[in-house]
């Protein structure tokens, strides 16, 4: 699959209240959460962002909560792909049971705020369209490359029963 | 090589007994809350998922936005209730049965030394405490594990963390976990499992153990383990009375003498103050002396983390006899239906709204900003809760501090951060 979108940055330790405060948590509404995205922290995020635009952040994106509305809020606002340095331990796993697609590069520092960056998925390439470098993404370990390939966990697991039988 | 005690209990949970990087084991319970479980069972239902295959293993617990906070909230316990009735899930937990989930699940033995056990809530760390590889997860896992039983782990590396030397009157296995925190950071033990040991980690309370466990996710902690020992199975003797069934192989829940761990992190209590952690991070630890200036509108006293019977002991002793600073809210929140009562047989709820505090029903409420003291602009609170992330409790523009029991009580007295020696 490919990506070709505008950079949103953010910094460190980017928690779930940040992406989407607990108040709302009562919704289980893609596209209600996904309006309030960002909102404690950065109130005109949603105004600026487009469908398909690409997240950016440092290290431990989605600390905190195990609160799997922070991907679907993500999802919802029309964000196609996050890429951080690192990413929280619950975070990781939603985002790729969800089907939200996740990058992991070090070298994020080199992409600036509104950069227009073309990406594509399989091959794990991030081309920075506004500076012309190229980076790798790590790659994912072939248990989870499984279940990202099936588009999330319930399908994978709807695959591996179909398997058993 | 041997093994820690995280990959013993997984190990045991896997069919070919042997250790690989991811495993897919069967479960031992799973549960959510009234906020997690419904966005489950949208995914459940719009799988097309038609049956559940251990209904004993599933637990719905309904703690975050309740008593109903309005009618959204109560239609989301609803769902729940029907989605149990129609699967046969006996463990569906409404107010007057639950309390706060990680309190709540232990107290009524769903969480056992050596199980694994997954909730969609990431504070399900608390159950290393009583030695089970307890790991919060998100809604599709929980959806998953409803489904067919199992959930995907990577096997994870060890940190394990020896508390040595006396410690203060005053710390408590909050002030410790602070410490902990403050000293590796926010994503000091990403993806890692936490191991708390060492001497006085076999002198502490459960309790406090709990209160340890609790925050392992606030170091990006998998799990917070703690070897089982005399103190945990007296305790969940007590607590549980008949439901607990001591067998011999949880004695064996010990790491390896050559088990190998990705780091040993020796910890000196007796350098340690009591501890606060400031905004908007949980790692920002200070020592409650460096922060006397901080003037508070609202002291929390509860939740999962800090609200069972010996940390309302601790709080009511501050209080007795004295009253809260006016114009600090003093808001108590006991664990679950079980704490509140035992609070009120020792005459701790009297004390607590003789002082001048409210006692709340067991909930969730406004750790999380949800209900039941939102914060306004500008408002600063300190809490035993176990975040500060900006607008955790209610407004962007508001202010949380964590700390112990002990130093919130002592602090609600003064109306600004206290060392507990100071009204002692």
């Amino acid at each position: 699959m490919k990506i070709n979108g505008k950079a949103h940055k953010f910094g460190n330790h980017i928690n779930t209240d940040d992406i989407i405060a607990a108040k709302y948590l009562d919704s289980q509404d893609d596209s209600f959460l996904g309006s309030k995205c960002m909102e404690n922290i950065d109130a005109g995020f949603i105004g600026r962002v487009r469908s398909g635009d690409i997240m950016i952040a440092g290290d431990n994106f989605g600390c905190g909560s195990s609160r799997e509305h922070a991907p679907v809020s993500i999802m919802g606002c029309g964000i196609a792909l996050v890429i951080a340095k690192s990413f929280a331990r619950i975070f990781y796993r939603n985002s790729i049971n969800r089907g939200l697609p996740i990058l992991v590069c070090a070298k994020v520092d080199q992409i600036k705020n509104g950069d227009s960056l073309d990406i594509d998925l399989e091959e794990g390439t991030i081309k920075n369209l506004t500076t012309g470098k190229i980076f790798k993404s790590e790659k994912f370990p072939e248990f989870m490359q499984e279940i990202i390939e099936a588009k999330g966990l319930i399908s994978w697991i709807k695959k591996k029963s179909r398997r058993k039988r | 090589m041997g093994f820690t005690l995280a990959e013993k209990i997984l190990i045991n949970h896997t069919s070919s007994k042997k250790l690989e990087d991811f495993i897919y084991p069967k479960v031992d319970f799973c549960f959510g809350n009234d906020i997690t479980a419904p966005l489950a069972i949208k995914e459940f239902i719009k799988a097309g998922f038609k049956s559940v295959a251990y209904p004993d293993r599933v637990g719905f617990i309904c703690d975050h936005f309740t008593p109903a906070r309005d009618a959204t909230a109560a239609n989301n316990v609803v769902m729940l209730r029907e989605f149990a009735k129609r699967f046969k899930i006996k463990n569906f937990y409404d107010i007057q049965h639950c309390g706060i989930e990680h309190a709540f699940t232990i107290e009524q033995g769903l969480i056992r030394p050596g199980h694994i056990v997954i909730g969609a809530d990431s504070h399900t760390c608390t159950g290393g405490a009583v030695g089970a590889f307890a790991t919060g997860v998100g809604s599709t896992d929980l959806a998953a594990a409803i489904k067919n039983g199992h959930c995907w782990f990577k096997v994870p590396p060890t940190i394990k963390f020896v508390y040595k030397g006396k410690k203060n009157k005053w710390i408590s296995g909050k002030d410790l976990i602070l410490h902990t925190i403050g000293k590796i950071g926010v994503d000091g033990a990403l993806y890692k499992v936490m191991e708390f040991s060492g001497p006085v980690i076999r002198k502490i309370s459960m309790d406090d153990r709990l209160a340890m466990s609790n925050m392992a996710i606030e170091a990006g902690g998998k799990a917070g383990l703690i070897e089982p020992d005399e103190t945990t199975f007296a305790y969940l003797k007590q607590i549980q009375g008949k439901n607990f069934k001591f067998n011999k192989s949880m004695l064996k829940l010990k790491g390896d003498k050559d088990a190998k761990y990705d780091d040993v992190i020796e910890i000196d209590v007796a350098k340690i103050e009591p501890t606060v952690s400031c905004p908007h991070l949980p790692s920002n630890a200070k020592a409650v002396s460096s922060l006397r200036k901080v003037k508070l509108d609202q002291v929390v006293i509860g939740s999962c983390t800090n609200g069972r019977i010996t940390d309302l002991r601790i709080a009511a002793k501050i209080l007795k006899k004295r009253k809260v600073k006016d114009g600090t809210r003093t808001i108590i929140f006991p664990a679950t239906p079980t704490v509140y009562l035992q609070a009120e047989k020792e005459g701790l709820l009297k004390i607590f709204v003789q002082s001048g505090c409210v006692v709340s029903p067991p909930t969730c409420g406004p750790c999380l900003g949800g209900h039941s003291g939102i914060l306004g602009k500008g408002e600063v609170a300190l809490a035993t809760t176990n975040r500060n992330f900006v607008g955790r409790m209610g407004s962007p523009d508001s202010f949380v501090y964590l700390s112990s029991p002990a130093v919130a009580a002592a602090s609600a007295l003064k109306g600004r951060i206290t060392h507990p020696e100071e009204v002692a």
